[in-house]
């Protein structure tokens, strides 16, 4: 192609390579150039990243090495054991289990089910933002009255009922059933930000040339607001993790004998182990609480990033 | 303005429809029936046959479904098989404590969210904006249940300064008495409910305040000499109100949301209990009846809210 070009021009070899040198160097960097250079200008922000990474893959490789049922055997000699006694560092339960162990399999699974419920409900919100932010018109009302039919829904009570109709449910079951109400938040900013990049003129350029629809939507309007469904799908996996939690914690979410963060809160509902026993339960929460301030933190990392006025890592 | 508010709640029929098909079948789906807890050796099958069929629970789903509606339109929500009870007289009792719960919640939320949202932006960029940011922040991220039970811990077990169940003292006796400790026992959680709901409010008011100090009435208003304290609290402040009020019916329909986990961790005899308890023992009745409650409160306070926006904004009666 360049050889192809010098033939027909006067530019030199030597000027081409520094003017593409040039082109490059001023070229606005690309999305996730920038997210990294805000993570190096924020300290506490790679901080954060840095717990948050080094956490899930902790207790990813961690609970590799754990044996669950035997973990969740009930051992009498350790019932209600201390921290620190007899080997275990949070100490035991009710159940005599390890509470540590409890909590990085706990963990596992509540980030496990947060991931696959951002995954699914953030894609599924996704496009229907897009398509309606694109289409307008019928497919837009309709699509509306859906949506706004989910809203109206009680969320909470109607995962409640659908976990009790689904006769065996495990992991994945249950983040379907998530999935199925948790797409709307991400639905309404992304169909907001359609309706406006729909009107620009790149697309009306795209449509007069003969672009497929799918392909203008996807290619197109998607890639353009990609900063928006990354700062999105970060902020709704911090909030996810509160969703399978809560559940758990009422007794409605992951079922008892696979723990949870939720049903190791859960532990708090006795007054005896509220107040005398709290090891059992006061890790889990503060991890939750730390887990959702530093994914958040991130998410407002790259909300910052995604806006070229606030930006602090500045290299431009 | 009429025809847009008539139109949203023309949209609003269909959807009340179909969310009591909806509910109505998926208490049908749940396994188990309201007698299934009554077998025992003694029990004779024909007797449960005959109550079933009584109850009507035989009948295909729809004359089912068309019984419950008319008895629906009569006040009739059916019997609680769990309390015995008629749903209507139970449901009324509970919506009591929630509603004085939840109310009791927003006045709080919008008596800390108000001064706090004005203050930002008044000083916006400064150190109490950035105090202002950063609460909201934290209050944001966690999720609601870790803090009822970190509160009711420290405050209800440590220092043991509110009642960590119930909704009322059972030595109350005199009326003083009973509006008393009915207060007291709402007291923390929402407490903790205003202080954890403040984020819409604030940052919404943080930014009418912040485009307000650049327009150009506040400058008309600054170049007569009005001092700033006026502007604020006459020029702003009104301004910004009625948008504000608009967030009342969200705010509503997420305190009745909240107020499962709310109940449950203060064992507050409220709708959200209820529900819990009722999803444990099957008492359909009782379940259908609350998630449509739920479901239509939701629809009003969103509806609610679009009106009073309506009012507010010319350019959403256009659309």
């Amino acid at each position: 192609m360049a050889e192809n070009f010098n033939q027909h021009s006067d530019v030199s070899a030597a000027d081409l390579a520094r003017l593409s040198q040039e082109a490059k160097s001023e070229a606005t960097p690309s999305t996730a150039r920038i997210i990294w250079d805000e993570f190096k200008a924020d300290k506490p922000a790679m901080v954060a990243l840095v717990i948050i990474v080094g956490f899930i893959l902790f207790v990813m490789i961690a609970s590799l090495f754990i044996n669950t049922p035997q973990m969740m055997q009930t051992d009498i000699m350790n019932y209600f054991d201390k921290p620190g006694t007899d080997g275990l560092l949070l100490g035991a339960d009710s159940g005599g289990r390890s509470v540590a162990q409890q909590l990085i399999v706990g963990s596992r699974n509540s980030i496990g089910i947060a991931l696959g419920l951002t995954a699914i409900s953030s894609t599924f919100g996704i496009c229907w933002g897009l398509i309606p932010g694109y289409y307008s018109g019928y497919i837009d009302w309709g699509m509306q009255r859906v949506y706004d039919f989910m809203m109206m829904l009680p969320m909470t009570m109607m995962i409640i009922v659908l976990v009790t109709i689904i006769p065996h449910y495990n992991a994945i079951t249950l983040t379907l059933i998530f999935s199925i109400f948790y797409w709307e938040g991400t639905s309404r900013l992304i169909r907001s930000r359609t309706l406006a990049e729909s009107q620009k003129d790149y697309v009306a350029a795209s449509k007069t040339s003969g672009t497929s629809n799918l392909k203008i939507i996807f290619r197109e309007i998607m890639p353009n607001i990609s900063s928006l469904i990354i700062v999105d799908t970060t902020l709704s996996f911090a909030e996810n993790i509160g969703v399978e939690t809560g559940l758990s914690y009422l007794g409605f979410g992951l079922p008892p004998q696979t723990p949870s963060l939720g049903t190791m809160i859960a532990n708090a509902n006795d007054p005896n182990n509220i107040t005398q026993y709290w090891w059992t339960w006061l890790p889990a929460a503060l991890e939750i609480i730390i887990l959702c301030l530093s994914i958040s933190y991130i998410g407002q990392v790259i909300r910052r990033a995604a806006d070229a006025s606030q930006r602090q890592g500045a290299a431009d | 303005m009429w025809k847009t508010i008539l139109r949203r709640i023309l949209i609003m029929v269909p959807e009340v429809i179909i969310l009591s098909i909806l509910v109505f079948l998926l208490a049908k789906a749940m396994p188990g029936d309201p007698f299934t807890g009554s077998i025992n050796p003694k029990a004779d099958p024909a007797q449960l046959h005959h109550l079933m069929k009584l109850n009507g629970l035989y009948d295909p789903w729809y004359q089912q479904y068309w019984h419950w509606v008319v008895h629906l339109f009569h006040g009739n929500l059916g019997q609680s098989y769990q309390y015995q009870e008629p749903v209507t007289r139970l449901i009324a009792g509970r919506a009591t404590n929630t509603l004085w719960l939840t109310g009791f919640s927003m006045i709080l939320t919008y008596a800390l969210a108000l001064p706090m949202g004005v203050f930002a932006g008044r000083h916006e960029g400064k150190l109490p904006d950035t105090v202002i940011r950063v609460y909201t922040y934290v209050t944001y991220c966690i999720p609601f249940f870790v803090i009822l039970v970190l509160g009711i811990w420290i405050f209800g077990y440590v220092f043991g300064w509110f009642p960590t169940t119930g909704s009322i003292s059972t030595n109350a006796t005199t009326w003083l008495q009973t509006i008393g400790s009915r207060f007291y026992h709402i007291l923390l959680p929402a407490i903790l409910g205003a202080l954890f709901g403040t984020v819409n409010i604030v940052q919404y008011l943080r930014s009418e305040v912040i485009d307000a100090k650049r327009s150009d009435y506040v400058r008309t208003a600054r170049a007569k000499g009005v001092p700033r304290k006026d502007i604020y609290r006459h020029h702003i402040f009104r301004n910004s109100l009625l948008p504000i009020a608009a967030f009342a019916g969200y705010s509503i329909t997420g305190l009745l949301n909240g107020s499962i986990f709310t109940e449950t961790v203060f064992s507050y005899p409220g709708m959200g209990l209820l529900f819990v308890n009722s999803i444990s023992y099957r008492d359909y009745t009782v379940i259908t009846a609350l998630v449509l409650i739920y479901g239509i409160l939701n629809l009003l306070g969103t509806l609610l809210s679009d009106i009073i926006l309506t009012l507010v904004d010319p350019r959403i009666r256009i659309e």
